[in-house]
């Protein structure tokens, strides 16, 4: 393929691979603790980190890396703290991360606010060489905490009054996972953008929990839909040179129209099986 | 460990929700081998008891003691087993019956799973009559089968002490002989069971001992009742009499009739 004799293809490849497997990864956790909107916020949070350094003239992926990770720690503390519902909590710091943000891009200088568009949507060219190693850098961390960590994640959002009583420290564990998912957030960043990267987290997940009768087998589906998305996506940005965001998330939209498609007979059979639902009887022995 | 200590020891144990007080000054111990059922019409503060002493809900006075440890400071989980009414998160992400069953075998001391992990599950599921459906959905089974996974869970661990939930109630007829055979074997095994329920029903034959909670003023709920079953008479009618719903609830088997389902 000739699209790879172009470094900075290269470059967007690699990290378009790496955000479609991890995300779906963290995806998972997230739609299964019914939060399928944080990864949105955490990106809006981001926001502020880019912004913050084309003020300071920093590295923006390490410097949207800590901000949304302080982000993500804030929210966790205002959930925690506070009596406000956990969906008022992230909307008081989405609402800070995303006007933080643009502030900041316009106290920058006036070049900064066009690329601002790059980190909202994505962009095949922006993945610089040192960008590439914070990316593995990050993911190899967000895989190595799930390896650690995956499966006390699991059997805290079954449920985590359960996960409780076998010691499971789930608040400790809660915020980590809110911390991982700024983390990818990050990782996503250069080639979904910030206002789409939440998508790649959770669509593959809804594209495979059609399918999958498990919680392994939705996790292996959205990850191989997101890996497939991401880099089919990026290479359909780049022919028809449009930012590769959008393709990838409508990519994986469609993955998941086809797998609901797919669903409809799966159903069906599920509910002719000879075990299956059995509806409370009242029996009757007079 | 000496043969008098209590499995679980509530000591005064006081519990204030958003400044009203549901339960005051609640004194229970239970003791290893003990089949114990916690009574009380809905709202009695029952359930709050039960949270209480898991350390779902902070105390506002006394302590919970688990084997004579503190349970703030108490870390040997895997000697206690909880089972809930229903999975917080069913029906989000798809699990299978048998991630259902393992999930209770991970904790901090077991973060990666172990030989062993599955024959555990496919045995746990076997006592629940459910092996067959160890690779289906959870959430394709009957509220009853759910109930009996869960059930299972729960035996997986191979705990001391089994604290559960309203295991019985909108349950079908099969899953719940199902589920009292099952606690037959945990009490002729010397296991420690605490249930909490609205109706004795099937379990009379089995409770060794009920702790009725309620409130004779409507605000605090204490324990009204501590001994061997049947609930007395007193409580059957002056207590329990007092409301149109419960004189309702009065008349079906369980609390007023133990053990005698017409």
């Amino acid at each position: 393929m000739n699209l790879l004799t172009y470094d900075f293809m290269q470059r967007a490849l690699i990290a378009a691979a790496l955000i479609g497997v991890i995300a779906p990864l963290i995806g998972i956790f997230l739609v299964q603790r019914r939060l399928a909107l944080l990864g949105d916020g955490m990106g809006h949070v981001a926001l502020t980190g880019v912004g913050l350094a084309f003020l300071v003239g920093s590295a923006p992926v390490p410097t949207a890396l800590v901000v949304a990770a302080l982000g993500a720690l804030v929210l966790e503390v205002i959930r925690s703290r506070s009596r406000t519902a956990g969906d008022l909590a992230l909307a008081l710091v989405f609402y800070g991360g995303i006007a933080g943000g643009v502030m900041l891009t316009a106290l920058a200088s006036g070049k900064a606010s066009s690329a601002l568009n790059q980190y909202l949507f994505g962009s095949l060219s922006t993945v610089a060489v040192e960008d590439i190693a914070w990316l593995v850098g990050a993911s190899i961390v967000v895989v190595i905490i799930l390896v650690i960590f995956g499966r006390e994640m699991f059997a805290m959002t079954l449920d985590p009054d359960v996960a409780h009583v076998q010691g499971i420290r789930t608040t400790r564990l809660g915020v980590l996972l809110t911390v991982l998912a700024a983390v990818t957030v990050v990782i996503g960043m250069r080639t979904v953008g910030l206002l789409l990267v939440s998508a790649i987290m959770i669509v593959p997940v809804a594209a495979a929990q059609q399918i999958a009768g498990s919680f392994r087998g939705t996790a292996i589906g959205a990850v191989v839909v997101g890996l497939a998305c991401s880099v089919a996506g990026l290479v359909t940005s780049f022919q028809l040179d449009v930012p590769p965001g959008p393709s990838i998330v409508l990519l994986s939209l469609a993955a998941f129209v086809v797998a609901a498609l797919i669903a409809i007979p799966l159903r069906r059979r599920r509910h002719r099986h000879p075990h299956a639902e059995k509806p409370v009887q009242e029996h009757d022995h007079a | 460990m000496d043969a008098t200590t209590p499995a679980i020891c509530c000591d005064d144990v006081s519990v204030d929700f958003d400044a009203s007080c549901v339960l005051s000054n609640i004194s229970v111990d239970i003791y290893p081998g003990d089949f114990t059922a916690i009574l009380g019409v809905n709202g009695s503060g029952k359930t709050t008891l039960m949270r209480a002493m898991l350390g779902l809900i902070p105390l506002t006075g006394g302590a919970v003691r688990i084997y004579g440890t503190d349970l703030p400071r108490f870390r040997d989980w895997s000697r206690l087993a909880y089972v809930p009414q229903r999975l917080h998160s069913a029906g989000a992400v798809p699990v299978s019956v048998h991630e259902v069953v393992g999930a209770s075998l991970i904790s901090p001391r077991r973060r990666l799973p172990r030989r062993g992990d599955r024959l555990a599950v496919t045995n746990a599921l076997d006592l629940v009559g459910l092996s067959n459906r160890r690779k289906d959905r959870f959430d394709s089974l009957s509220g009853g089968q759910q109930r009996r996974v869960m059930i299972a869970a729960a035996l997986a661990k191979d705990a001391d002490i089994y604290i559960l939930d309203e295991p019985t109630a909108g349950v079908d007829a099969e899953s719940q002989e199902r589920i009292t055979e099952t606690f037959r074997h945990l009490q002729q095994a010397g296991r420690t069971v605490l249930l909490v329920t609205h109706e004795l029903g099937a379990f009379s034959a089995l409770a060794s001992r009920i702790v009725v909670l309620g409130s004779r003023t409507g605000v605090g709920s204490h324990v009204l009742y501590d001994g061997p079953p049947p609930v007395p008479e007193h409580l059957t009618e002056r207590h329990w009499h007092h409301s149109e719903e419960v004189i309702a609830r009065g008349k079906e088997p369980g609390l007023l009739d133990p053990g005698n389902t017409a």
